[in-house]
């Protein structure tokens, strides 16, 4: 939190009032309270205010303010994240998005709708499903997490697999810079020309501005669609159905692990239809023609089998389809009735390296004297080890992020990343260096400043605070092309 | 933490438990936030601590005594509706209803009010909703208010502007009462016809039985017509739910307690309620009485006998001669029967049982009509908006009627329509199946 003094306080409050009115301004140190953690409970950051725009003419008047009093701030959707990225580690602002939600424009003809950044993920597809549409990003949170929420974390789910991330399916955004202009990156066409600035702020995890309205891209509702469920006594038997489907050139729409640890959280929550005694469970979803599908899911199930499913079963109707998804999409929280606390990872790997790295994660969670639920989209290599904890018992927290670190290393030793869908945010800013050289980093910090020259757009995220730290570490050194006078600084 | 200085670690040292039996709630909330789009209030005012989990917040950190009961804190907690809603969808299981109650309860002894508020929920609380005969009087001077011209001299002078709180509100809600003798008591016994089925409590209610006494004989004609043998029991008061939701703890205990008594004594199989908030609260009668020596166990015993009119009737098909009711119809779930009970399908199927009613869906029929208890006492101005949304949703339906099965939703949409001059009719589940017995709906 930052140190205003509270005539500075009060007046930053009045002038904020009269941005947005004064219903609009919390101030409240118990309303702030609220504000001070997203889904990951670990860490918790209080803002001097908290204020509720309902337009984008707002917003840039608000980031106007901010930039001109040099008051840092952190737009926030529904705050389900999981990174700590919406927190205002260094105070100041938060921007919450909640009353900006509105449909602002569907065009089915060229598939594709114009919404606000605080509306709700699965409250699109609710509103263009009639007309057999959807849109395809269905992270786990869909039932909360919002659109604006998926663009800075350039959220994934599990039909990724075949659909793709967010910004596969995003053409434009109507943005406020970190100085409170608003501009348009990409539109409503295709096939943009110039830099894809689109994609370049997409996965920003607001650091490059805020987003008030975003263009996305509308899909056709599949003519069929096909659920099967596979139980296996043995994680590994699970793991090489995995890539036995793979290998046989299907493509499953979705194709996601769930353990029994998290089997038997979501049966006690909703009672889904898993077997609560498999050692592990895939659920694998087809989808497009319905010529053909029969025979895709015939392959389907023979590769299970053949890896050795001890039960196999295809969704019979829609409503046992939803059930099964409720579980897979409820299983983060259905952890609250195992543990007061979870921190989930989001380590992404090679598929053929499945086998060992979850081995691996148990070894290193039981030698921690810790649980794991596992539940993943395996079909891409990102999994979700979900390390349960009691916050109130001492020293777990730290033996939790400790853990957390040595998993994301095994990730990033076979090959793979250390966060699929979740973004960095704070969680993951010091195992940047596990991937990334400094030169990397070096040149995504250009990146940064390019959009973000003061840093006043959610501080303290995604760059590593400890040795490597670029923000606060070696002195700037000139790229060689810089001093040939190639190229400048921002 | 290995993290920026700035944040704040938890600190596990602070907790001062000024919530009894709250701490294991608050800590199977593990801040998913996946409730929030579900929960009316957050819907309308996109501030987290009008959610779920932003209560959750503040409950947990009251009774870690790292906030004192400020007035936004009060103000926030009371603008809970208590539908519950947040609990159907709560992946991990919070208690949620067991932890606003217990605030709620917190905020009465903590705040009590000036003297007139005082004076205003004794009369209600622990004057008139335990007394049944003397909750009558009052219903029948204020017909007298009603049908006299007086509360049209009332409403015309504005003198309700004088009055204090929620009184000008409550005024303004207040139901057309019927006549006495329509409130006329069921006998004791009502004898089953045909093959028996089995022997059933029926729960007269408090307010129910002043307002819709008509709702009460008519559960008692389907339940009989359907086999089973009705026993009425004359003590029965008020089931304590109103004091609960409102903080009053102790008297709730205290009904909860005569009221196991009275069923208790009549012997019988299940005890029916066609009250939502009422079925839902006599359910928890288990958590409520937990800690009380005598009654813990029969409390138990009592909680999974209590069955709501729709759940018990759909367990069987219905029985005897059902008259067509051509008529287009919608449901709008109680709070307390869907989420209080978990019962959703239970009304549509007997709904599917009336030859020639169509039933269309409405849009967030599980969503709270604004009515929650004595909500729209206390916070008119979220319930209006609640109201509001629920009437433009049944308005799109086209249906003839809605139907619901709570008293409370009753009157507040029939308010809501009426201020919007519809005709579209408000009926309570057993009377569209007791009007299918009796051949066609009236009008």
């Amino acid at each position: 939190m930052t140190t205003l003094t509270e005539s500075r306080r009060q007046s930053l409050g009045r002038a904020l009032e009269g941005i947005v009115g004064k219903a609009a301004v919390l101030t409240d140190p118990q309303e702030l309270m609220v504000y001070e953690s997203d889904g990951l409970t670990l860490f918790r950051a209080l803002a001097d205010f908290v204020v509720f725009p309902t337009s984008t003419q707002q917003v840039s008047a608000l980031v106007r303010l901010a930039d001109a009093e040099g008051l840092p701030f952190v737009a926030r959707g529904a705050g389900t994240g999981l990174s700590g990225g919406c927190l205002p580690t260094e105070g100041g602002l938060v921007i919450a998005l909640s009353r900006m939600t509105r449909i602002l424009e569907v065009d089915y003809d060229n598939q594709l709708a114009v919404v606000e950044p605080g509306l709700v993920n699965l409250h699109l597809s609710w509103a263009v499903g009639p007309r057999g549409y959807y849109y395809a990003p269905d992270p786990a949170s869909q039932q909360a997490c919002t659109i604006g929420g998926n663009i800075a974390n350039n959220s994934g789910g599990p039909h990724t697999l075949k659909y793709g991330v967010t910004t596969n399916h995003v053409l434009g955004l109507e943005v406020v810079l970190p100085d409170g202009e608003v501009v348009w990156l990409g539109g409503k066409t295709r096939d943009p020309l110039g830099y894809d600035l689109t994609g370049v702020f997409v996965g920003s995890e607001g650091t490059f501005g805020i987003a008030t309205k975003i263009v996305v891209r509308l899909l056709k509702k599949p003519q069929a669609v096909k659920t099967v469920l596979a139980a296996f006594d043995e994680i590994d038997r699970a793991s090489e159905a995995v890539s036995a489907i793979i290998a046989r050139g299907l493509v499953p729409a979705a194709l996601e692990m769930i353990d029994q640890v998290t089997i038997q959280a979501v049966e006690d929550a909703f009672g889904c239809g898993y077997p609560r005694d498999a050692a592990a469970a895939l659920l694998i979803e087809l989808d497009g023609l319905a010529a053909g599908m029969e025979a895709q899911a015939e392959r389907v199930v023979a590769a299970c089998r053949e890896a050795g499913a001890r039960e196999v079963r295809t969704a019979k109707d829609e409503a046992e389809r939803q059930l099964l998804w409720k579980g897979r999409k409820s299983a983060f929280g259905a952890y609250g009735r195992v543990s007061p606390a979870y921190m989930v990872m989001d380590g992404v790997i090679p598929r053929t390296k499945l086998p060992y790295v979850l081995r691996r994660v148990n070894e290193i969670v039981a030698a921690a004297n810790l649980r794991v639920g596992n539940v993943f989209h395996a079909g891409d290599g990102n999994l979700h080890p979900n390390i349960l904890y009691d916050p109130r018992r001492p020293g777990e927290e730290a033996r939790v992020v400790q853990a957390g670190a040595e998993i994301l290393k095994v990730c990033a030793e076979v090959g793979g990343s250390i966060s699929g869908e979740h973004g960095i945010g704070l969680e993951k800013m010091d195992y940047m260096p596990f991937i990334f050289s400094p030169a990397d980093l070096a040149t995504m910090h250009r990146v940064k400043e390019a959009f973000n020259p003061r840093g006043l757009c959610n501080p303290g995220k995604i760059f590593p605070t400890k040795k490597s730290c670029v923000e606060t570490g070696p002195a700037y050194r000139a790229h060689p092309i810089e001093e040939k006078g190639l190229a400048q600084r921002f | 933490m290995a993290h920026a200085a700035t944040l704040e670690p938890l600190d596990p040292t602070h907790r001062l438990a000024t919530l009894e039996g709250v701490d294991e709630g608050v800590n199977t909330c593990v801040h998913c936030g996946l409730c929030l789009p579900y929960c009316p209030t957050y819907a309308e005012l996109g501030t987290e601590m009008d959610s779920p989990r932003g209560r959750i917040v503040l409950i947990k950190s009251l009774a870690e005594g790292r906030i004192a009961l400020t007035e936004s804190v009060v103000d926030h907690l009371s603008l809970c509706l208590g539908c519950r809603a947040c609990e159907t969808v709560c992946p991990s299981g919070v208690p949620y209803g067991q932890l606003i109650e217990a605030a709620k309860a917190e905020i009465e002894r903590q705040r009590p009010g000036g003297p007139l508020r005082r004076l205003f929920r004794w009369v209600n609380f622990a004057l008139l909703l335990p007394r049944p005969r003397l909750l009558g009087l009052a219903a029948s001077a204020l017909r007298i208010y009603q049908r006299s011209g007086l509360q049209r001299l009332v409403r015309a002078t504005r003198l309700l502007r004088l009055l204090p709180g929620g009184l000008p509100a409550w005024e303004a809600l207040l139901p057309d009462l019927p006549p006495a003798r329509e409130r006329g008591r069921l006998p004791e016994v009502v004898p089953a016809e045909g093959a028996r089925r089995g022997r059933v409590g029926l729960l007269t209610g408090c307010v129910q039985a002043v307002v819709f006494g008509a709702h009460n004989r008519a559960t008692a004609r389907v339940l009989a017509l359907n086999g089973v043998e009705v026993r009425v029991p004359r003590e029965q008061a008020c089931c304590g739910a109103l004091h609960a939701h409102a903080g009053e703890h102790a008297r709730a205990q205290e009904l909860a307690r005569r009221t196991i008594d009275v069923f208790d004594a009549v012997s019988v199989e299940a005890v029916v309620v066609n009250s939502s908030g009422c079925g839902a609260h006599m359910k928890a009668y288990g958590h409520l009485l937990k800690d009380d020596p005598v009654y813990a166990e029969r409390a138990r015993a009592f909680s999974l006998k209590v069955q709501d009119v729709a759940e018990f009737l759909a367990r069987e098909p219905l029985r005897g001669p059902r008259a067509p009711v051509p008529m287009t119809v919608t449901y709008h779930d109680p709070c307390h029967v869907i989420h209080g009970q978990k019962i959703r399908n239970q009304p549509r199927q007997l709904l599917g049982q009336i030859p020639g009613l169509t039933l269309v869906e409405l849009k967030e029929a599980d969503w709270c009509c604004g009515s929650a208890g004595i909500y729209n006492l206390t916070q008119p101005e979220m319930a209006a908006r609640l109201q509001e949304r629920k009437v433009q949703h049944i308005l799109a339906t086209g249906a003839a009627a809605v139907v619901t099965a709570n008293p409370g939703c009753i009157i507040q949409i029939v308010q809501g329509l009426r201020a919007r001059g519809s005709p579209i009719k408000v009926l309570h589940l057993v009377e569209i199946l007791d009007a299918a017995y009796r051949r066609g709906p009236e009008a």
